[in-house]
C-alpha cells in the first residue's frame, strides 16, 4: 500500500478525505521507447472506473486506472447506493465499510402540502443480508473503493493521467496520455470509459450521449445540523415551506443532511447556491417541521439541471462506456451511480474470460446490448418521475395534482404518485445469454435477473456464498431427482471454467424465492444473473447453456 | 377486428339520470375548479376499469372523437 492510500485508510473524516491528494508519480511507460502495452486501462477513478478496477483485478488481469484529477470526489454528490450495488461491493471487499459508515433505509414518506399521503418500504420482506439503501457521501465510497485498489498488487493507478488521444487499431487502442511531465503514449488491448457525463474519451470518439434535457433547476443542500428526523425519504409535494415546487430530505453520515429543493426553471444557479439566499429556505423548513429554527452549517451546495440520455451503443470497438460517459439520468430514483457499477460488473467478467481466452470477443459485443437494455429502463422510470415532478404542460399538472389530492383519501392514487422509482437492477430478459425457459417457473428469477438474495440454513447469506469470481450453479433438494440433476450439472460443465455447484434445501426462503423443487437447478453468470434454470437438466443442458453464456 | 372490451354500445343503467348528476357534480365550480374535478374523476374511473388494453383504447376513442 502506497504511503498516500495508507494515509487514507485512517482517515475518518469527510474533510481529510475530500482534501486528500495522491501524488502524480512518473511511470517508466513515460520513459518507454515504444508504447507499453496494457490489457485493459480504466479511465475514471470514480465509483464506476474503480469498482471495474478491482473486479478484473481480483479477477487476476493487470489494470491501469487512469485519473485527469488526484483527488477523491467532493461535495456529496451521489449519496443513494442501492442493495444490488451493495451486493456487488460485498463481492468487491467493501461493502462492509460502506455499510459500516452508510446510514440504512428502507423506508419513503411523501407528503402532499401538509399531510402524509403515505409511506412506503422498498424491502419489505425479511431475509437479506443488505438493506434497501444506505445513504454515503461519493468521497466516502471512492475512499473505501481507493482503499481496496491499494490493496491490490495488480492494480496501478496514475493520478494526474489526462487521457488526450485515442486511436483504435485492429489489435487495440492506441492513447495518448499528458501528465504534468508531458505526453506519452500506451497500448492497451481494451480500454474502459468511466470518466463521467462529460466524457472526454467520448468526444475523442467523436460519439455523443443524446436525449431529453429536462427544464427545471434543482438546488442541493448538504447541511450538517443536530436533529434527530428518522432515516428515511421524505419527500414533499408543494410544502408550505416551498410552494408550488418540491423538496427531498435524505439523511447522510456525519449528521448531514441532503435538502434538494426545487426551484423552477426561471431560478439564477449562482445566486441560488449561496449560503444568504439558502438560509431562508432551511429556515422555513425548520419551522415547518420542528417549530423553530435550528443552527445549521452548509458543507455544500450546489444548482443543478439535469437530462436523460444515452449513448447509442455503449462499444465502440475496443473502447467500452460505463456510468454517466454512456448514459445519464435525473437524480430522482438514485439510478447514476447504481446503474453505472452494474455496467462495471457486466463488463468485469466478460473483459476477464475474453482476456483469458476462456471466451470469444462476440461475448463482449454482449455489453452493449445488455447495457443499453438496462439503461433505457433506468431512464424510462427516471423520465417518468420527472414528468411527475416538473409537469411539462397545464394539463400534465392538472393531472399530477388531481392524483396527489385523491392519494390523501384513495389508496389506488398513492400507487400512481411518483416521487423517483427507486433503483433496482434491471432484468435483462432480451439477453442473448439467456437460454429461453423450457420448464414452467414461478417468481421473479427468470432468465436474465439478477440472483436475489437469502438466509442459508448453515448461517451465512446465498450471494456471499456465491461470490466467487466464476458461473455457478444452485442446486435444489437431496432426494434422487436432486443427485440426477447433480450429475448433470458436474458432467455439463466439465472443462476449462469451473462452475461452483451450490446445494440448497427445497425448503426455507432461497427455495421460496427461488421456486425451487427436488432437482431444479439455476445456472449464474459471474455477475450473479441467472442465465438458465431447469426442473431436471440434463448435461447437454447444461453444457449447452454454458456455451450460449460465453456466446461461444 | 379487435380483441379488445372497450364497451361503446350502450351500457349506463341510467343515461339520463347519469348525465344530470354529472352536469350537477360540477354546479357552483369555475372552470379551472372543473377540470381539476374531470382529471380526478378520469383517474378514478380509470383504476375502476383496471385493465390497461380496455383504458388504452378509451384514451384512442376519446382522441378520435375530438378531431
Amino acid at each position: 500500500m502506497s504511503p498516500a492510500t495508507s494515509a487514507l485508510s485512517h482517515a475518518s473524516d469527510g474533510a481529510a478525505i475530500q482534501q486528500h491528494a495522491f501524488a502524480y508519480r512518473r511511470s517508466p511507460d513515460q520513459d518507454a521507447a515504444t508504447p507499453a502495452c496494457h490489457p485493459v486501462v480504466v479511465v475514471g477513478a470514480g465509483p464506476v472506473g474503480l469498482s471495474l478496477a478491482i473486479d478484473l483485478a481480483q479477477r487476476g488481469q493487470r489494470v491501469l486506472l487512469l485519473d485527469n484529477d488526484h483527488r477523491l470526489s467532493t461535495g456529496s454528490r451521489a449519496i443513494c447506493f442501492a442493495k444490488r450495488t451493495l451486493e456487488i461491493w460485498d463481492r468487491l471487499g467493501v461493502g462492509d465499510a460502506m455499510c459500516a459508515k452508510g446510514v440504512e433505509w428502507n423506508v419513503g414518506k411523501v407528503f402532499f402540502h401538509d399531510d402524509l399521503l403515505y409511506r412506503f418500504d422498498l424491502l419489505p420482506e425479511p431475509g437479506h443480508a443488505r438493506p434497501a439503501f444506505i445513504n454515503l457521501q461519493q468521497y466516502y465510497a471512492e475512499a473505501y473503493l481507493a482503499v481496496r485498489a491499494a490493496q491490490l498488487p495488480n492494480l496501478e493507478i496514475r493520478w494526474h493521467n489526462t487521457v488526450a488521444g485515442c486511436t483504435q487499431t485492429a489489435d487495440g487502442v492506441l492513447l495518448g496520455i499528458d501528465t504534468p511531465e508531458g505526453r506519452y503514449s500506451l497500448q492497451a488491448d481494451y480500454v474502459a470509459a468511466c470518466d463521467g457525463s462529460r466524457s472526454p474519451l467520448r468526444a475523442l470518439l467523436g460519439q455523443e450521449s443524446k436525449g431529453r434535457v429536462f427544464r427545471d433547476r434543482f438546488l442541493i443542500a448538504d447541511v450538517k445540523m443536530a436533529v434527530d428526523f428518522p432515516a428515511e425519504r421524505w419527500f414533499w409535494f408543494d410544502p408550505p415551506f416551498h410552494p408550488n415546487q418540491s423538496v427531498l430530505l435524505h439523511r447522510q453520515p456525519d449528521g448531514v443532511w441532503r435538502i434538494d429543493f426545487q426551484l423552477g426553471w426561471d431560478a439564477d444557479p449562482e445566486a441560488e447556491k449561496q449560503p444568504e439566499r439558502i438560509k431562508p429556505r432551511v429556515d422555513a423548513m425548520m419551522r415547518a417541521a420542528l417549530g423553530r429554527e435550528v443552527p445549521y452549517e452548509l458543507e455544500w451546495a450546489s444548482v443543478y439541471t439535469f437530462a436523460c440520455l444515452r449513448m447509442d451503443a455503449f462499444v465502440h470497438g475496443r473502447v467500452f462506456f460505463a456510468g454517466d460517459s454512456a448514459h445519464g439520468v435525473s437524480p430522482f430514483g438514485a439510478r447514476g451511480a447504481n446503474s453505472g457499477v452494474q455496467d462495471a460488473e457486466n463488463l468485469a467478467w466478460k473483459l476477464d474470460l475474453v482476456l483469458r481466452g476462456a471466451a470469444p470477443r462476440a461475448l463482449l459485443d454482449s455489453y452493449g446490448p445488455e447495457r443499453e437494455y438496462a439503461a433505457d429502463e433506468n431512464i424510462l422510470n427516471s423520465t417518468r418521475a420527472t414528468d411527475f415532478i416538473t409537469p411539462k404542460s397545464a394539463i400534465s399538472r392538472l393531472f399530477r395534482d388531481a392524483t396527489l389530492a385523491l392519494a390523501k383519501d384513495h389508496p389506488f392514487a398513492r400507487r400512481i404518485v411518483n416521487s423517483g422509482r427507486l433503483s433496482v437492477p434491471a432484468t435483462l430478459r432480451t439477453s442473448t445469454l439467456n437460454t429461453p425457459d423450457r420448464d414452467a417457473f414461478a417468481g421473479a428469477m427468470l432468465p436474465g435477473a439478477p440472483a436475489v438474495d437469502a438466509p442459508l440454513a448453515s448461517g451465512g447469506w446465498l450471494l456471499r456464498r456465491l461470490a466467487g469470481n466464476g458461473f455457478a450453479a444452485l442446486v435444489f433438494g437431496d432426494d434422487a431427482e436432486a443427485a440426477s440433476a447433480l450429475a448433470a450439472v458436474q458432467q455439463g460443465s466439465e472443462g476449462p471454467l469451473p462452475v461452483d455447484v451450490v446445494r440448497l434445501p427445497c425448503s426455507g426462503l432461497a427455495a421460496e424465492r427461488y421456486d425451487a423443487r427436488p432437482g431444479t437447478v439455476y445456472l449464474l453468470r459471474p455477475d450473479q444473473h441467472v442465465c438458465a434454470r431447469w426442473r431436471a437438466p440434463t448435461a447437454a443442458d447444461v453444457s449447452a447453456a454454458l456455451q450460449k453464456a460465453l456466446q461461444a | 377486428m379487435t380483441s379488445v372490451a372497450l364497451i361503446t354500445e350502450p351500457n349506463l343503467d341510467a343515461p339520463d339520470p347519469f348525465y344530470e348528476a354529472l352536469i350537477e357534480t360540477h354546479r357552483d365550480l369555475d372552470e379551472a375548479q372543473s377540470h381539476a374535478l374531470n382529471a380526478r374523476l378520469v383517474l378514478l374511473l380509470a383504476n375502476h376499469i383496471g385493465r390497461q388494453d380496455v383504458l388504452l383504447a378509451a384514451l384512442k376513442a376519446a382522441r378520435d372523437s375530438g378531431r
